[in-house]
């Protein structure tokens, strides 16, 4: 099955110089092993809210506004494309995810059709 | 033949009913086809058993037929509109699996572990425990919690499309999984369980065969993970506690404490049960939350009177609990036994810390605990004080009446005293009598509600 693993966390609290060199190293490793389990299929970092457009479409006006739409504590900060046998499968790799041990960690399945 | 084949259906349904649809799930993956092939199933048993008398293997009878329901339907859909994943999924029951000696496989434990899944809301583990392994229906589920009968189908629904779409596995979990798998389904029958034992009166019937459902599902997990001790632990804790339940509330539908209780009442066979069934968890020298919370049960409900209540080991376990699981109310419990072990006023210093840390504040249990231990002392009109507390903060109306019966003696006795001192007297009767709100307020507490396990504030 396949997963997207959206990885969440607090843009506001800033990481340590030491803290996000050890964030880009675990990352690394994370991807690495998961690269060669054969379990990630796709992933990228995202840039922050402050960055992020809004688009609606409302009575075939395109309403177009900055940040994210709705306020919540934590943003997605980065996603993955997963393919596991099963949830607890996806579930392991989530939690092995460095973010995991300080954001949040969404799994989402993929709508399959069929 | 049996000469009450009716009979045998339903206590076929009783036993083989989980058995059944488990097996169902497991050769079709398909949730709802295993429950609409299972009661088709024992549709047919009701009509050809009072013709051909009772099959020597119900259950095996029943699954047989349920699948062979369910192999017509998969084929019948595969042809019709090409479902040949489904289809697939066929295969493996021609395969022999490692059947029992009834000749079925034993799914009841994938079925448990899945059910339990942590993914799952937790209402959502309890009804699909329910519906599934127990076989209750989706109006009998909805009456015992409360809500609406489509509410509660809704939830059913949600669980079953979450199973299949979220790809939640259906299988015992592997092992590195498996002790905090278990915890969680434990934690389901123990929720289940209380939610029965917390039920009084007549109305709640259909509340209180949440108890009889509990047990059963235990019993079947004890069978099904022999080697662990915390299922037997939980099984006997049950069993303990359920042996007293109608000795409870008397006949106004008003709590007993555990010291004012009949004990003639207590079911003795079923307290030799779960004495026995806790014995063998001890055995295995692997102790958890359970099997102590089993063992203070088991204090209370073998000491011959409530005086003869062995307070220390109370104490002890209580101690021995919240080291292994630090909860305050575990620690509210544990004052309450050192009370009775060592006096009110050392309860007394471990309430107030209790208090001090704030962490059960608006818990009416302990402004109830207080007011129990000021009373043992005699300091009538603190007591009345703390009872007043305790009883705004109370949630049934069973736990109110207790309070207010409480509060109206302690407030005639601070009354009282209060005439007598002015006339030179000492009003402390200094009545030696054990607290038992704990027990008032049934076996689960603040924290049955939780996910964790919860610590049983009860004796």
């Amino acid at each position: 099955m396949k997963y997207m693993l959206m990885i969440c966390r607090d843009e506001s609290v800033a990481l340590t110089p030491e803290q996000g060199a050890d964030m880009g190293r675990s990352t690394d490793a994370w991807i690495g092993e998961m690269e060669r389990r054969g379990v990630r299929l796709l992933g990228q970092r995202l840039r922050p809210v402050a960055d992020a457009t809004t688009v609606r479409v409302r009575d075939g006006e395109t309403l177009v506004a900055d940040g994210p739409f709705a306020e919540t504590k934590e943003q997605i900060g980065g996603f993955d494309l997963i393919e596991c046998a099963d949830l607890d499968d996806a579930i392991e790799v989530a939690a092995a995810h460095p973010v995991a041990r300080y954001g949040t960690i969404e799994v989402r399945p993929f709508w399959e059709e069929g | 033949m049996t000469p009450d084949p009716g009979g045998a259906v339903a206590e076929a349904f009783r036993q083989e009913w989980g058995r059944v649809v488990a097996a169902l799930i497991g050769m079709t993956g398909n949730w709802d086809l295993a429950e609409e092939c299972a009661q088709e199933a024992f549709a047919q048993a009701l009509k050809t058993w009072p013709r051909d008398g009772v099959p020597r293997r119900p259950g095996a009878w029943l699954t047989t037929v349920a699948r062979n329901r369910a192999m017509d339907r998969l084929r019948r859909g595969a042809a019709e509109a090409a479902k040949l994943r489904e289809a697939a999924v066929l295969a493996p029951i021609d395969e022999p699996a490692d059947d029992d000696e009834s000749g079925i496989r034993d799914d009841r434990l994938r079925l448990m572990f899945t059910c339990c899944h942590p993914a799952l809301p937790l209402e959502a583990r309890v009804a699909l425990t329910l519906r599934t392994l127990a076989g209750l229906t989706t109006a009998e589920i909805a009456r015992a919690f409360l809500i609406p009968e489509p509410t509660m189908a809704k939830r059913l629904v949600r669980a079953k499309h979450k199973i299949r779409d979220a790809g939640i596995p259906y299988r015992v979990p592997p092992a590195h999984l498996l002790s905090e798998r278990t915890a969680g389904v434990l934690a389901v029958l123990y929720l289940l369980f209380n939610e029965g034992y917390a039920a009084s009166g007549g109305a709640d019937l259909v509340r209180r065969s949440l108890c009889a459902e509990a047990v059963r599902l235990a019993r079947a997990l004890a069978q099904l993970m022999p080697d662990e001790p915390e299922a037997l632990g939980l099984l006997a804790l049950m069993l303990l506690h359920d042996a007293r339940r109608s000795a409870r509330v008397d006949d106004a539908g008003d709590l007993v404490t555990l010291e004012d209780q009949d004990r003639s009442r207590w079911e003795r066979s079923e307290i030799g049960e779960g004495a026995a069934v806790l014995e063998a968890a001890l055995r295995r020298g692997r102790p958890g939350p359970y099997q102590l919370q089993a063992a203070i049960a088991a204090c209370h409900a073998t000491a011959p009177t409530a005086a003869e209540t062995d307070w220390a080991q109370i104490a002890l376990l209580y101690g021995r609990l919240a080291r292994l699981m630090p909860s305050p109310v575990v620690e509210l419990n544990r004052a309450v036994a050192v009370a009775m072990a060592d006096g009110p006023a050392a309860g007394l210093e471990l309430v107030a810390a209790i208090e001090a840390s704030g962490d059960l504040s608006g818990y009416y249990l302990v402004p109830a605990t207080r007011a129990d231990l000021l009373r043992r002392l005699g300091s009538w009109a603190e007591a009345a004080a703390s009872y007043r507390t305790a009883r705004d903060l109370a949630a049934t109306d069973a736990e109110r009446r207790y309070l207010d019966r409480r509060l109206a003696e302690a407030s005639g006795h601070a009354e009282a005293v209060g005439q007598e001192e002015a006339a030179g007297l000492d009003g402390a009767a200094g009545l030696a009598e054990a607290s038992g709100h704990a027990e008032a307020a049934g076996p689960d507490g603040a924290a049955g509600k939780d996910e964790a396990p919860g610590p049983s504030p009860a004796q």
